[in-house]
């Protein structure tokens, strides 16, 4: 591999690091979610220091560019982390679910205390809606 | 909490303002032992005032769930409230509150059976659908009567009475998308007992499907994707103990 491309590999590899560094420390991205970018952050810092290396993960892979590989590798962690990301989506919304019909029925009991008995019920004034699920 | 009767019958609507008023009447007439509750899933319609017009309680979730949420969230008052019994009636007036006495008998004759499931495929009638949802009910049908080791005629039918038992199964777990199939599934994975009786069926009175016109195809991969991620769930539903199903630590 070239020196320059190494040296932008590097530069790119480690800004990336720190922002994720950074955006930890700021609390805008919880741990839980940054590990794994941390991780693969930290992988493409040392495949882009290491050449050696990369020559080696080439080969071994039957490769025959080694910055290809790279490119493997990370495309690698852009799937894994595009599938944590679902994974944390699903979880949202099972939880938002959950939510909705705890809230549902707080406001049903609510509003059977006030009233005596199953009187036909005064609805309350539209919250706002959120548009139709797929 | 105000008294209220032993039994309750659960009416997801979504946008069914049309429709919701009479089938409220209906059950209020024919079912004089049933609360009535309309799951109002965040209808852009009047639904929701209409049907506690009419008399029906209301629980209004917030923004659209989709059926299963809906109907879910039912199944949670049902528990909560203490109900014995609990049937589900599509808000469009597809089902008749007539029958449900049909489905109660069948309960009451058999106390081991936990689900009274209306089919509509049990009579000569004939059931007024195209062509192509017929055959994709029979598919499910024959798939789900193999897995299951008895016969299931319309696994697709959300004309359901449920016990105390099926009311706390599925208001701790019940799926989300298309749910009337994989509920099968789960009731055999519990080792709850279903059965059938036949019922008419009417045509759609107002509103949409929740089957949406342009989705069968969706509508049979997602079904036939949940019966078999199904099949591998061996427990599919959290037992007390367990840990949650959504915890905040899990990822990847």
């Amino acid at each position: 591999m070239e020196t320059r491309i190494q040296v932008v590999a590097i530069v790119a590899s480690v800004g990336l690091l720190l922002l994720i560094l950074e955006l930890v420390r700021q609390r805008r991205l919880l741990e839980r979610y940054a590990l794994l970018w941390l991780f693969s952050a930290l992988i493409m810092v040392g495949l882009a220091v290491w050449q050696g290396g990369l020559e080696t993960i080439a080969r071994t892979i039957g490769v025959s560019y080694p910055p290809n590989a790279l490119f493997l590798v990370a495309f690698g962690f852009v799937l894994v982390l595009l599938l944590h990301f679902s994974i944390a989506v699903s979880r949202l919304a099972d939880q938002s679910k959950v939510l909705a019909q705890r809230v549902a029925l707080l406001e049903e009991r609510q509003h059977s205390a006030q009233m005596s008995g199953p009187a036909p019920l005064t609805v309350p004034k539209d919250p706002a809606r959120a548009g139709r699920d797929s | 909490m105000t008294p209220h009767n032993p039994y309750v019958a659960v009416v997801p609507a979504y946008n069914e303002a049309e429709t919701i008023v009479g089938v409220v009447h209906a059950l209020r007439e024919h079912t004089p032992t049933y609360d009535v509750l309309v799951v109002d899933d965040g209808s852009t319609d009047d639904t929701c005032s209409m049907a506690a017009a009419a008399g029906a309680r209301v629980l209004r979730l917030p923004f659209n769930l989709g059926i299963g949420g809906a109907v879910q969230a039912g199944f949670i008052y049902a528990l909560d409230n203490g109900y014995e019994r609990m049937v589900q009636v599509d808000g469009d007036g597809q089902h008749m509150p007539e029958e449900i006495e049909l489905l109660a008998r069948t309960m009451d004759e058999s106390p081991e059976v936990d689900i009274v499931c209306g089919s509509r495929f049990l009579t000569d009638k004939g059931y007024p659908a195209p062509i192509s949802r017929r055959t994709g009910i029979h598919i499910f049908a024959f798939l789900l009567s193999r897995i299951v080791g008895q016969r299931v005629s319309d696994p697709t039918s959300g004309f359901r009475l449920y016990n105390r038992r099926g009311i706390a199964l599925f208001a701790r777990d019940y799926p989300h998308d298309y749910p009337e199939v994989e509920a099968v599934l789960m009731l055999h994975f519990h080792r709850l007992r279903m059965r059938e009786v036949p019922v008419r069926m009417l045509e759609r009175g107002g509103g949409q499907s929740s089957i949406r016109s342009g989705k069968p195809a969706y509508y049979m991969v997602k079904v036939l994707l949940a019966i078999l991620v199904g099949l591998g769930r061996r427990r599919p539903v959290v037992e007390p103990g367990d840990a949650a199903p959504v915890t905040a630590g899990h990822g990847l």
